[in-house]
């Protein structure tokens, strides 16, 4: 009558990615130190105040203690154990056109359906490759370029955009910020760097690649997108790595900065390996995301769709400035044998007029543990703020859970703040109405999940909308019998 | 076309079906009425193959095929299709969508090519005016916010567009007004055809005015204890089940 014992007898599920790419690799020995940062600056020859935020940085992470308040649970991470910087290249400093790039690289991302060579590429998308830790090519930087707009590596932007990226790096999430976002801070090894300039519209979708490939290395990137005033842009990243027996850690930062007018539209497909449905292996995918709506009227979405990770850490959130700025976030969350994902967003409305609208979509399934945690905050001068809230949590069979935390603090009186949650279980009855209908028990189960995403699938582009689509399907293969 | 026989069934520790012998004919409309808890639903349920209804005893066959050896979705791609007492919401997934997949679903299942996009729309349409419903119902997600009216008819715009062989309908006529019933009763109307065996459980009278059976079955405990023609179902209606209960004990 149930589904749980089909639930519980999973078939294996299949991980598309899990492949790893035989390549001669610039990998810095296990451990960490202040020798470490400083051959990791000096192998991007990076200026010197990069090497003294880093630095601080690192000082900072050594006083601080890993965060337990999450819901998440794994044995402590040894630091010393993990590699801190891995580089396909033997010398990073200088950039290699594409012709030069080792052609396992190139076949590497063909194989994930990222083709480099812009002629290939998918229409309209402009991508970032990032393997391990460095940046492999970056593609449409030319045509961008006549617009004004800057995309590359963040080694690059360093290097080329100094002035630019000193400004705004850290001003969202600063280094000491928690105890992975200083981690990031004083490691991080490349990301992505975008700057939108005034009035400009991006005539692409930007993207950034992750790839995570050698072992018991870990991927510390960092992302910073500028929307100067009345710009828009639209980026996606997405991220994959093999299958391997050890868990991985990722630990990453984004900051946004929206000026005035500005819209940032940021989506993610997070298919990070997410270990075996015994749950040995997987990433520990451990992110800090932020944006700052800075001017008036400025905009920021974030929606993501995840479905690695063995343990998924990560709150994008909207730090609303800007008097009638906006902030949306959109999450599908879905978790599948062990899988655990504690993830929410922040919306810090500090604004006159600023709106705020969180959607967050979690599906467990097998032992899966699936948490929101939200935080709404309406500050005293946030006069006539507004936020809407829904969460909605759908099981497969009896050994998963579901939990919302929404946390809501209100200072002004004139906020309007709403809050929906809602749990349901595709029962045996969704099912075999399906069923009946002619619809195998996979296809039931994708279809139903289908209509439970949908309304965040539809903030995605549409070409990553049906690779998201896939994606769920796929993750939760084998979840019924 | 089909065929019942000595068919047992519990669900759970209960036994239900204690022997239903039932026989359909391609062009028959049986109705198959009965007081509360008689089993009329259970055994429209064991033939579609649900889950956690456990056959005990007896056999059920479609054109000679054994049913109760397929799996429900195997037991729609030889035919048979289910309308719900209580159809079930699927949020979020459009008619149209749910109409195409499962359309498709049983043409792979049957060896033929899928439909494209176009041929889908176009036949799913012919349905949903030949019900009588607006076309309007198609973006709509799955049952989600209908009226009782608009579930029952909705089942019918399943069947339409399935056209199954053995359509099994479990109490179409519970819930509604006169002009729901109306409507719900002429789309069952409307699929009756030459080559297609309906069931129609039912309480009441009323609908058979509308659908004139060929055969009226009364099921009591788990058995058909009485069958007959259309007037069958106006006696019952006069004299109730009570006389049939004492027989029967």
């Amino acid at each position: 009558m149930n589904p749980e014992p089909a639930v519980a007898s999973a078939l294996s599920r299949s991980y598309k990615h899990g492949f790893v790419t035989a390549i001669q690799a610039d990998t810095l020995p296990e451990g960490l130190d202040e020798g470490v940062i400083r051959r990791i600056s000096d192998k991007k020859g990076e200026p010197e105040w990069m090497l003294v935020w880093r630095l601080a940085a690192y000082r900072h992470w050594l006083g601080m203690t890993e965060p337990r308040w999450s819901s998440v649970r794994y044995p402590a991470i040894d630091y010393q154990a993990i590699s801190y910087y891995s580089s396909p290249f033997a010398d990073a400093r200088t950039p290699v056109s594409l012709a030069e790039v080792d052609p396992k690289l190139l076949a590497t991302y063909e194989k994930l359906g990222i083709p480099l060579d812009e002629r290939l590429s998918l229409a309209g998308v402009a991508v970032d490759a990032v393997f391990d830790s460095v940046s492999v090519a970056t593609t449409h930087q030319k045509m961008l370029a006549q617009k004004g707009i800057i995309f590359c590596s963040m080694s690059e932007a360093v290097r080329e955009h100094g002035e630019l990226v000193r400004h705004h790096l850290g001003t969202v999430v600063p280094s000491g910020d928690n105890f992975f976002a200083a981690l990031n801070a004083a490691v991080f090894s490349d990301g992505t760097f975008c700057y939108i300039p005034p009035g400009v519209r991006c005539p692409m979708e930007l993207s950034t690649y992750f790839r995570i490939n050698a072992a018991r290395t870990g991927q510390f990137e960092r992302t910073l997108i500028i929307a100067d005033r009345d710009s828009y842009v639209s980026y996606l990243e997405g991220c994959t790595a093999p299958m391997r027996d050890n868990h991985q850690l990722h630990a990453a930062v984004v900051e946004l900065v929206a000026l005035e007018g500005a819209e940032i539209q940021y989506a993610t497909v997070q298919n990070w390996y997410p270990g075996d449905e015994e749950g040995r292996g997987g990433i520990y995918n451990f992110v800090t995301k932020r944006g700052v709506c800075r001017g008036a009227r400025s905009r920021i979405s974030w929606t993501q769709v995840e479905t690695g990770s063995a343990i998924t850490w990560k709150y994008p959130s909207v730090i609303l400035l800007g008097e009638g700025s906006e902030g949306r976030f959109n999450s599908v969350a879905v978790t599948h044998h062990h899988q655990q994902a504690d993830t929410g967003t922040k919306m810090i409305h500090l604004g006159a007029n600023t709106r705020s609208s969180i959607l967050s979509k979690g599906i467990s399934a097998g032992h899966g543990h699936n948490a929101y945690r939200g935080l709404v905050k309406i500050n005293a001068a946030a006069d006539h703020a507004r936020n809407h809230s829904r969460c909605d949590s759908l099981l497969l069979g009896g050994s998963c859970s579901a939990h919302t935390y929404p946390y809501i603090e209100v200072k002004n009186a004139s906020a309007r703040v709403e809050h929906e949650a809602t749990t349901s279980r595709i029962g045996e009855d969704q099912l075999f109405y399906a069923r009946q209908r002619g619809l195998l028990a996979e296809e039931a189960v994708a279809l139903i999940v289908h209509g439970f995403c949908a309304e965040v699938l539809r903030e995605l582009p549409m070409e990553f909308a049906v690779e998201a689509r896939k994606l769920l399907a796929v993750t939760l293969e084998g979840s019924v019998g | 076309m089909l065929n019942v026989e000595g068919l047992h069934a519990a669900v759970g520790d209960r036994p239900i079906l204690r022997g239903v012998e039932l026989t359909l004919r391609p062009g028959e409309v049986h109705a198959l009425m009965g007081p509360n808890g008689s089993g009329k639903s259970t055994l429209v349920h064991v033939l579609a193959g649900r889950p956690g209804y456990r056959v005990t005893a007896g056999r059920a066959t479609l054109d000679g095929v054994d049913l109760l050896a397929m799996e429900p979705e195997q037991r729609a791609g030889a035919g048979v299709f289910l309308g719900f007492q209580h159809p079930v919401e699927i949020p979020g997934v459009s008619q149209q969508l749910f109409l195409k997949t499962a359309l498709n679903a049983l043409r792979r299942r049957r060896g033929e090519a899928e439909l494209d996009a176009s041929d889908c729309r176009e036949r799913i349409l012919r349905a949903t005016r030949s019900i009588g419903l607006e076309e309007s119902i198609l973006s709509r997600s799955v049952n989600a916010g209908f009226s009782g009216g608009e579930k029952k008819q909705n089942e019918l715009l399943q069947m339409a567009t399935l056209t199954p062989r053995l359509a099994l309908l479990d109490e179409m006529d519970s819930g509604l007004d006169i002009d729901a019933l109306a409507r719900v009763s002429q789309g069952i109307q409307a699929l009756r055809g030459p080559d297609r065996a309906i069931l129609l459980v039912t309480h009441h009278q009323r609908m058979l005015d509308w659908v004139v059976p060929d055969r009226v079955h009364v099921m009591i405990e788990g058995r058909i204890v009485l069958s007959g023609g259309s007037d069958l179902a106006r006696e019952l209606e006069r004299r109730g089940y009570g006389w049939l209960m004492e027989e029967a004990a």
